[in-house]
């Protein structure tokens, strides 16, 4: 039998992230890159290590091969421990009524098994699409000193953008007593960031029981919280500040990158005590040639520049040739900007070529129509063709790309 | 595929004397180079990247940093099961002299003896190249050789010590070897590299041991050029040897040319070293750089020219920063001005300081100094 695990942490790394159009095509959201260097999932690993939980199931469905990969053995986070560690979790085939995921809730359903084999007294269920450091043994101490049955973590947001998260309405001792999705009126400024703290044999009855309701929609949110609170569990809001973000959109997984450029936002993502992990490139240092000119920029190991960067983030192995310009942008790992292009409020995705002269988006204050304006985005593996624009708020593709070439040789 | 009958070996601690102020706590094999790496790194990520997936290193004192540094070999992919890292200190107590080779060679005799590979690939740690030992391989089994050097032609680095100077017949033969003979001309120099059979090693090292004689290179090669064969292996491609101060200093400013960087940093061979973790490097509001090397972890707000910069090296806000070598961690304060500065690990450089090196002689901080 394996060691008790006091808490075991699952992590939702099944969505699509379809509002990230081209950049989750062929990968699931959690392994959309990051920071110059990371990948959404490194913040719930690192944090998950860092609190000193040492068990967690990765909850995998759409397109896992690259998160399959990066995950590997969990080495870089310290999960590749004997007793426990990292496991991916893909749905499975079993003798009678298999299935896809059909839910958040779902997806821990069929892996109580799992769950079982460490004999849990906590179970925290993570989501792959935030950004954030957080210390989770705190919040399960909260959980155990408010002797909770469901923990929930929250965060206050401005009032006027309420209306876009899960708010959680608390009476004074922090206890819950109504949750609301996407209010149209919010009672409260207090989001839920999608981290759950349960008590485990409370979790697996709630499982059990939203599993035998043909109605449910098998999801945390939606079905196993009301009914939680419907029934009059002990459920608490345990209140985060610091930096979180979720990162679900192309203009929030921008701005969360810029946020990094910005040295009022305390995201330090090096600080030796909570260290976000990641697993390196192994690649030289980055060098930056002699007319490079290089502003507010953050820029990873083995990148070449030789033109200019200002307020972005270059990953590893981007190369920028002399007399192109980057501004306010994201460039991917191995991606190449060539002469005399210009990238601005744009998202450029792994191993693209830019090619020279090519304009990929435009500053706000260039455009007319300012419902027109959005960052550009493109896609991975795409090769831009010499003299190609991309507009504002345009997303391409690899195939998008290749009809229109084709189209233009006919 | 991995594997290739081939034992790496590499000595840590080889010319320490020539590079005393950066080895004064460390090894020759654990001396920082090129902004992320050390010295080892690139002996150690050669063998790997050449199908080697054994290897010794041998060590000698102040080896702290460099076990430190090398782990289980996890970064180079050598913590396995089968083969994998042996860190091979030294066996007795005894207190080896300077030319200590044949010494250090025989206590690691045990471990020569239980392995199986046919071949030692012997190296030290103070020669930064990326160089493809299967071909040294190749060439070795080609030539029929008892022994393969890896050599380089043209002008011999100034400091170099003691270099062994090959003569060399048009098929690669060594007809004869000198030691520091002396001309300052072009020749054809060893890199301290050889490919020798294991069993004609152990059988060399205990003949020279049983006739108390200890100097590596006069002893168990000199004396054997006609009596084994003995091959020259031509190595091209780049390749600097660490013998002074200066020469590391050089070395390390040769990483601004690109075609180094693309033979040094070849992608399809890979130097590995120890993950720090570290955020990318981050550039400030009005920071200007130029012609520089930039590690993770830098936080630059000033300005930093012909420069390396290892990981996690803040320069802060109206500094200058020319022509310096500044190791992990160095933090520069605001209004500073440095020129030829190597700077060790974990300096700090307090705000309005004026440190002024020479091209032919630059400054030297000690780790953990406080200017």
């Amino acid at each position: 039998m394996l060691p008790k695990q006091e808490v075991v942490a699952m992590l939702l790394a099944g969505g699509q992230g379809s509002r990230l159009g081209v950049l989750t095509k062929t990968l699931a959201k959690p392994a959309v890159p990051y920071g110059g260097k990371y990948r959404i999932i490194d913040f719930p690993l690192s944090n998950c290590v860092n609190s000193g939980i040492e068990c967690v199931g990765v909850l995998t469905q759409y397109q896992p091969l690259v998160l399959n990969e990066y995950i590997g053995s969990g080495q870089p986070w310290d999960l590749d421990s004997t007793s426990a560690g990292v496991r991916v979790l893909p749905p499975y085939q079993r003798s009678r009524r298999s299935d896809w995921y059909k839910g958040t809730a779902n997806a821990i359903y069929q892996n109580i098994p799992y769950i079982e084999r460490y004999n849990p007294d906590y179970v925290i269920v993570l989501s792959g699409d935030h950004i954030y450091k957080m210390d989770y043994s705190k919040m399960i101490a909260y959980h155990k000193e408010k002797k909770a049955d469901c923990t929930v973590a929250v965060i206050e947001v401005p009032m006027e953008e309420a209306g876009r998260f899960g708010i959680m309405n608390t009476n004074a001792d922090g206890s819950v007593y109504e949750f609301e999705e996407k209010p149209k009126a919010p009672k409260s400024n207090q989001a839920s960031m999608g981290i759950y703290v349960f008590t485990w044999s409370k979790l697996r009855e709630y499982l059990e029981e939203d599993e035998a309701n043909p109605k449910s929609s098998n999801d945390f949110g939606k079905d196993v919280l009301p009914a939680m609170l419907k029934a009059g569990e002990r459920m608490f809001a345990y209140r985060f500040d610091g930096y979180w973000k979720d990162v679900g959109t192309i203009d929030s997984l921008w701005e969360s990158n810029m946020d990094l450029l910005n040295p009022k936002i305390p995201l330090d993502l090096s600080e030796s005590a909570w260290k976000i992990y990641s697993r390196n490139p192994v690649m030289p240092p980055h060098y930056i040639a002699k007319n490079a000119k290089v502003q507010n920029a953050l820029v990873a190991e083995g990148c070449n520049v030789y033109g200019m960067v200002d307020f972005s983030v270059l990953f590893s192995g981007v190369t920028i040739a002399p007399g192109a310009v980057v501004r306010d942008s994201i460039i991917m790992p191995n991606t190449r900007v060539e002469a005399g292009a210009v990238v601005q409020y744009a998202i450029v995705a792994e191993d693209c070529v830019v090619g020279r002269n090519a304009v990929v988006g435009r500053r706000p204050e260039d455009v007319q129509d300012k419902d027109a304006w959005g960052i550009a985005v493109v896609g991975d593996g795409c090769s831009i063709p010499e003299g190609f624009v991309i507009r504002p708020k345009e997303m391409v593709d690899r195939e998008k790309l290749e009809q229109e070439a084709r189209k233009n040789a006919r | 595929m991995r594997g290739n009958n081939v034992l790496g070996l590499i000595f840590s601690n080889m010319h320490e004397e020539q590079l005393h102020d950066l080895t004064e706590n460390r090894t020759m094999g654990s001396v920082p180079f090129g902004g992320r790496y050390c010295l080892i790194d690139f002996p150690l990520s050669n063998m790997v990247n050449s199908g080697i997936n054994k290897v010794g290193v041998i060590t000698k004192r102040n080896f702290q940093s460099l076990m430190d540094h090398l782990g289980s070999g996890k970064s180079w992919d050598l913590s396995r099961k089968r083969e994998g890292l042996f860190i091979l200190p030294p066996f007795d107590a005894e207190p080896f002299s300077p030319n200590d080779r044949i010494e250090l060679l025989s206590s690691a005799q045990s471990f020569l003896q239980n392995s199986r590979e046919e071949f030692v690939l012997i190296t030290d740690s103070n020669v930064v190249c990326n160089i493809d030992y299967a071909d040294v391989l190749s060439q070795h089994i080609q030539d029929k050789a008892d022994i393969t050097i890896v050599c380089r032609c043209g002008k011999p680095p100034a400091e170099f010590a003691d270099p062994a100077v090959y003569t060399v017949a048009p098929d690669n033969r060594v007809c004869d070897m000198l030691i520091n003979p002396g001309n300052k001309g072009e020749c054809c120099y060893g890199l301290n590299m050889m490919l020798i059979r294991r069993e004609l090693l152990i059988r060399l090292i205990t003949d020279c041991v049983s006739r108390n004689m200890t100097n590596f290179k006069r002893d168990l090669l000199q004396r054997n050029v006609g009596n084994y064969r003995i091959y020259a292996y031509d190595f091209k491609g780049f390749a600097k040897v660490i013998c002074s101060e200066i020469a590391y200093f050089d070395a390390n400013m040769a990483l601004m040319l690109p075609d180094v960087r693309a033979q040094l940093f070849d992608q399809r061979r890979p130097i590995y070293t120890k993950v720090h973790d570290n955020m990318p490097a981050r550039y400030g509001l009005g920071s200007s750089v130029s012609n520089s090397i930039v590690s993770d972890g830098c936080v630059i707000e000033g300005e930093v020219v012909n420069s390396v910069l290892f990981r996690g090296v803040h320069v802060d806000k109206g500094t200058r920063v020319h022509n310096c070598v500044l190791l992990q961690d160095a933090a520069v304060g605001s209004d500073c001005r440095l020129s030829y500065v190597i700077a060790d690990k974990n300096v700090l450089i307090k705000n309005e300081r004026n440190l002024l090196g020479f091209e032919s002689y630059p400054m030297y901080i000690a780790k953990g100094s406080v200017v």
